[in-house]
C-alpha cells in the first residue's frame, strides 16, 4: 500500500532517472518539497538543475516549459492550483495547444503541466475550484485526472512520452489516499468501469469517483446494482466506454464537481443523448457543485460539493424514474 | 366507497388483465358475487368482490393489464338509502360530441378557444369542417396560417401584438423513454396501450417488455383481424409468460427453500381390489379413479400430520385451516397450474372424484375461481399417467410440502417372505426442512400408506 502522494513522487523519480531530458518546475517544488509535498526529498536526489523552484510567475514558467519542450526536453511543471493556471491560460491555449498546428505539423509540444484541481479542504474559492472541465474544452491537450493510487503514478510516463501537451489535474482530497501501486504505465486512452453493475451507470471521475462507489455500496444495499465508470481521460473522452455501459444499464447519472452550467458533466450529457438516445429509459441526471464559488467554512462546504446521498438518490430516481 | 383491486391470485402473480366485466356500472352486488374474469399468465380466474354495494366506475378496461394492486373498479357501499339523497338523479348524459375528423379542425378551433362540441357540423355525416368552424369564430376570427392570435375571452391587457402563447398540443402522446420507444417499435406495440409504471408515469423498457410478454387478451379474442401468423405469435408469448411465471416461483422455491426427500413404495393390491368392488356396483359415471383414492389419502394423511399442511410466512409455520389439496395439472399448450380441491380430508370419495374432475375440465377450459388460485395449503402431482415411476417434486411457496405419485405397477414384491406380483406405487414427499424434519415427514408417508391398506376407512 502507498499513497497518492508517494505514487506521483516515485513516478517523478523514476521518469528523472530514465530519461534525462526529464525536469520538475514550479512554485516551492524543490526546497519546500512542494506545497502538497509531492516533491519531497527530490531537490536533495536530483539536485537543482532538474528539481526547479520558479519565482511565482504562472505565465512565465508554463512559458519556459513550453520553449524546453520546443528545444528538446520533457518539461514536468507544477501549477499549485487549477485557479492560479488561469494566469498561464495564455501560454497553454495559446502556446502549447496550438503550436503543433500553426507550424504545419513541425513542431511538437511535449510538456507534462501537473496542477491541484478541487475542493474540501477548507481553501475556500480561490484555491478550491474544479476547472478541468474548460481544459477539456481545449483541442491539441490531453486531460487526465487519476482518481486511483495506480492512475496517480502510472499516468505520467505515459504522458511523458506523449508528443503533445498533456495536462495531469490531481484532486487535492486525493493525495493522502492510499491503495495498491500500480506495476507500471496505465492508459491514458480510455476510462475504466470501476465497479460493474445493471441498473444505473455512475460516471465519475478524480475526486468524485470514491463517492460515486461510496454511493454504489449504499445501492446495492438497497437492491439496485450501479456501474461506476472512471472517466480517466477528460479530453479525447472515451465515448466508447460511457456507451457501452449505458447500452448495459440504460440509466446514467453524472458526478462532477465542476459546475453544473457548460461543464463536463453536460459534454457527457450530450455525448449519451447523441450516441445512445434510444437506449435510455430514464433522463441522464447529474450532480454537480452548487453554482457558487466554494466556500471557507466547512459545512457550506460541504453542501456545496456533490455528496454521497445525493448521488444515491440522483441513482435511485432514475432508477425509478 | 371501496376500491376493487388486482388481486394477487398466487406467489408468483405480478400483474393480470381484466378478461371480461362480469358486472357493469349500476349493478348491485353482493361480497362474494364474481366481479370479473381475470387472466393471469396461468389461467381465466373469476374473481369475487370483497365488498357489498354498487357497482360505481370500472377503472380498467378488459383487455388491460395492470399490476397487483391496481384499482379496477369502485365499489359503492352505502346502502340505498343512503345514497338517495346524495345523488337524487344521474347526471344527465352529456350531449353527444360533434364529429371532428380533421386535425386542421382541431387546431383552427384550439386557436381561437373554441369548444368544437359546441359547434354543429355541416360536413358529411355532421362532421365539423373547417368552414364551421371559421364561421362560427366570425369575420374577425380568421388569421393567416402559421399565425395565432389571442383567444376569444382571454383578450390580453395590451394591443394585439405579441403573438398569444401557442395553442394548446393535440392530446399529449404518452410519455415514454427512449428505449421504451424503441423496443415498442421493435416488438411492434402500441405505446399508449402500455401502462407506465415511472414516478411520472412515464411508460419504461421494463413496461414495454412486460406488455409484449403477454399481449393483451383482447388482442388474443380478436381472430378475424388476427393473421394466423399473429395468432401463433399471442400463443407463443402466453407460453412464454407462463414459462417465465413458473420459473419465477420455482427458482424462489428453489433458492428458498431447503427441501429434503422421503421415498416410500405401497403395496396397492388391498386398496385396488376394494376400489374394483366398489366401482363393480356402480355406473360408469360415478366410478372412482385409482387417482383419486390417491389424493384422498394424502389428503388424510395430511390432516393426520399438519405440520405438513400450511404455509412458511416470515419465518415461521402458518397451518392450514383445512386441507385444501393443491392438485398440479399440466396444460394443454404446456405449462402447469395447481389449484385447490377445497377440504380434500373432508369430503368423501365419490365428492372428492366428482370435484377432481370438475377442476380438470375447468382447467382446461380457463375458468377456475379466485380461491382455487390461492388456497392449496399442499400439493399433489401425479406423473402416472406418464409411466413415470416416482416424482421427486418441487414445492410450490409457500406451501411446506409437495407429494408426488408415480405409477401403479406390478412387481415382484415380498410379503411375509414369499414373493408375489402385486400392483406398487412410489410415492415421495418433497418437504420444507425448516417448517419439519424427516421424521414429521416419515410419519406423513406412513400415514399415507396405512390409509391406502385399510381404503374402506378414506
Amino acid at each position: 500500500m502507498t499513497t497518492y502522494r508517494e505514487a506521483i513522487r516515485e513516478a517523478i523519480a523514476e521518469a528523472l532517472t530514465a530519461d534525462e531530458r526529464v525536469f520538475l518546475m514550479g512554485e516551492d517544488v524543490g526546497a519546500y518539497g512542494g506545497c502538497f509535498a509531492v516533491s519531497l526529498g527530490l531537490l536533495e536526489r536530483f539536485g537543482p538543475e532538474r528539481i526547479r523552484d520558479t519565482p511565482l510567475s504562472e505565465s512565465a514558467f508554463v512559458g519556459a516549459g513550453i520553449g524546453a519542450a520546443l528545444g528538446g526536453l520533457r518539461p514536468i511543471v507544477e501549477i499549485m492550483t487549477v485557479n492560479f493556471s488561469l494566469l498561464a491560460l495564455d501560454q497553454i491555449l495559446n502556446n502549447a495547444a496550438t503550436i503543433l498546428h500553426m507550424s504545419g505539423g513541425q513542431f511538437n509540444v511535449p510538456l507534462v503541466i501537473r496542477m491541484t484541481t478541487g475542493a474540501g479542504r477548507q481553501l475556500a474559492a480561490q484555491h478550491s475550484h474544479s476547472l478541468e472541465g474548460w481544459y477539456a474544452h481545449i483541442p491539441g491537450l490531453r486531460i487526465l485526472a487519476p482518481a486511483t493510487v495506480e492512475d496517480a503514478g502510472g499516468m505520467l510516463a505515459p504522458a511523458l512520452a506523449d508528443p503533445d501537451p498533456v495536462l495531469i489535474f490531481e484532486h487535492g482530497s486525493l493525495y493522502n489516499s492510499t491503495g495498491e501501486p500500480g506495476t507500471g504505465p496505465v492508459d491514458i486512452t480510455t476510462a475504466a468501469v470501476r465497479r460493474p453493475g445493471r441498473d444505473v451507470t455512475l460516471i465519475a471521475y478524480g475526486g468524485t469517483l470514491h463517492k460515486a462507489l461510496t454511493a454504489a455500496d449504499e445501492l446495492a444495499a438497497g437492491g439496485i446494482e450501479a456501474e461506476v465508470v472512471d472517466l480517466r481521460v477528460l479530453r479525447p473522452l472515451d465515448e466508447a466506454t460511457v456507451i457501452k455501459s449505458i447500452i448495459h444499464t440504460h440509466r446514467a447519472v453524472i458526478v462532477d464537481e465542476g459546475w453544473r452550467s457548460g461543464s463536463l458533466s453536460a459534454e457527457v450529457t450530450a455525448r449519451i443523448v447523441e450516441r445512445a438516445f434510444y437506449e435510455l429509459d430514464a433522463p441522464v441526471e447529474r450532480v454537480c457543485s452548487a453554482e457558487v464559488p466554494i466556500p471557507y467554512a466547512h459545512h457550506l462546504e460541504e453542501a456545496a460539493l456533490p455528496q454521497v446521498p445525493a448521488i444515491v438518490t440522483a441513482a435511485r430516481d432514475v432508477v425509478s424514474s | 366507497m371501496a376500491d376493487f383491486r388486482m388481486p394477487s391470485l398466487g406467489a408468483d402473480m405480478e400483474t393480470g388483465t381484466v378478461s371480461e366485466w362480469l358486472v357493469k356500472p349500476g349493478d348491485s352486488i353482493r361480497k362474494g358475487d364474481p366481479i370479473a374474469v381475470i387472466d393471469t399468465d396461468k389461467a381465466l380466474i373469476e374473481v369475487e368482490s370483497f365488498h357489498t354495494g354498487v357497482v360505481g366506475r370500472l377503472v380498467v378496461n378488459t383487455g388491460e393489464r395492470v399490476p397487483v394492486g391496481t384499482t379496477l373498479a369502485v365499489v359503492d357501499e352505502r346502502t340505498p338509502a343512503e345514497r338517495a339523497p346524495a345523488e337524487p338523479s344521474p347526471p344527465p348524459p352529456e350531449p353527444s360530441p360533434a364529429h371532428v375528423l380533421s386535425p386542421l379542425v382541431r387546431r383552427l378551433a384550439a386557436e381561437r378557444g373554441m369548444d368544437l362540441t359546441s359547434l354543429r357540423g355541416t360536413g358529411p355525416g355532421d362532421t365539423v369542417t373547417r368552414a364551421d368552424v371559421e364561421r362560427a369564430a366570425g369575420p374577425e376570427g380568421t388569421v393567416p396560417p402559421g399565425r395565432t392570435e389571442p383567444a376569444a375571452g382571454r383578450a390580453t391587457t395590451g394591443p394585439a401584438t405579441v403573438p398569444a402563447p401557442p395553442a394548446p398540443p393535440e392530446p399529449a402522446r404518452s410519455k415514454a423513454s427512449p428505449l421504451a420507444r424503441r423496443l415498442a417499435r421493435e416488438l411492434d406495440l402500441d405505446l399508449a396501450t402500455v401502462p407506465g409504471t415511472g414516478r411520472t408515469g412515464a411508460v419504461r423498457a421494463d413496461d414495454v417488455r412486460r406488455a409484449a410478454a403477454v399481449r393483451s387478451d383482447a388482442a388474443r379474442h380478436a381472430p378475424p383481424v388476427n393473421a394466423p401468423g399473429q395468432a401463433v405469435r399471442q400463443d407463443e408469448r402466453r407460453e412464454q409468460a407462463m414459462r417465465q411465471a413458473i420459473a419465477r416461483a420455482m427458482t424462489r422455491s428453489k433458492r428458498e427453500i431447503p427441501h429434503y426427500y422421503l421415498t416410500s413404495t405401497i403395496d396397492m393390491s388391498t386398496a385396488l381390489a376394494w376400489l374394483r368392488e366398489r366401482n363393480r356396483e356402480l355406473p360408469v359415471s360415478e366410478r372412482v379413479l385409482p387417482a383419486a383414492l390417491l389424493l384422498k389419502a394424502a389428503a388424510t394423511a395430511a390432516a393426520e400430520v399438519p405440520r405438513l399442511n400450511g404455509f412458511w410466512i416470515d419465518d415461521g409455520f402458518v397451518p392450514g385451516e383445512a386441507v385444501h389439496l393443491g392438485m398440479a395439472i399440466s396444460l394443454k399448450g404446456g405449462g402447469l397450474i395447481a389449484p385447490a380441491l377445497h377440504d380434500a380430508a373432508g369430503r368423501d370419495l365419490a365428492d372428492l372424484m366428482a370435484g377432481m374432475k370438475d377442476l380438470v375440465s375447468r382447467v382446461r377450459s380457463g375458468r377456475l375461481r379466485a380461491a382455487e388460485m390461492t388456497e392449496a395449503t399442499m400439493t399433489v402431482t401425479n406423473l402416472g399417467d406418464q409411466g413415470v415411476e416416482s416424482v421427486h417434486g418441487v414445492i410450490y411457496p409457500p406451501q411446506v410440502a409437495l407429494v408426488g405419485f408415480g405409477r401403479i405397477l406390478e412387481r415382484p414384491w415380498a410379503v411375509h417372505g414369499l414373493l408375489g406380483v402385486r400392483p406398487l406405487v412410489t410415492v415421495t414427499l418433497a418437504a420444507d426442512h425448516r417448517a419439519t424434519d424427516g421424521y414429521t415427514g416419515g410419519r406423513f408417508l406412513a400415514a399415507v400408506g396405512r390409509l391406502l391398506d385399510h381404503p374402506a376407512e378414506l
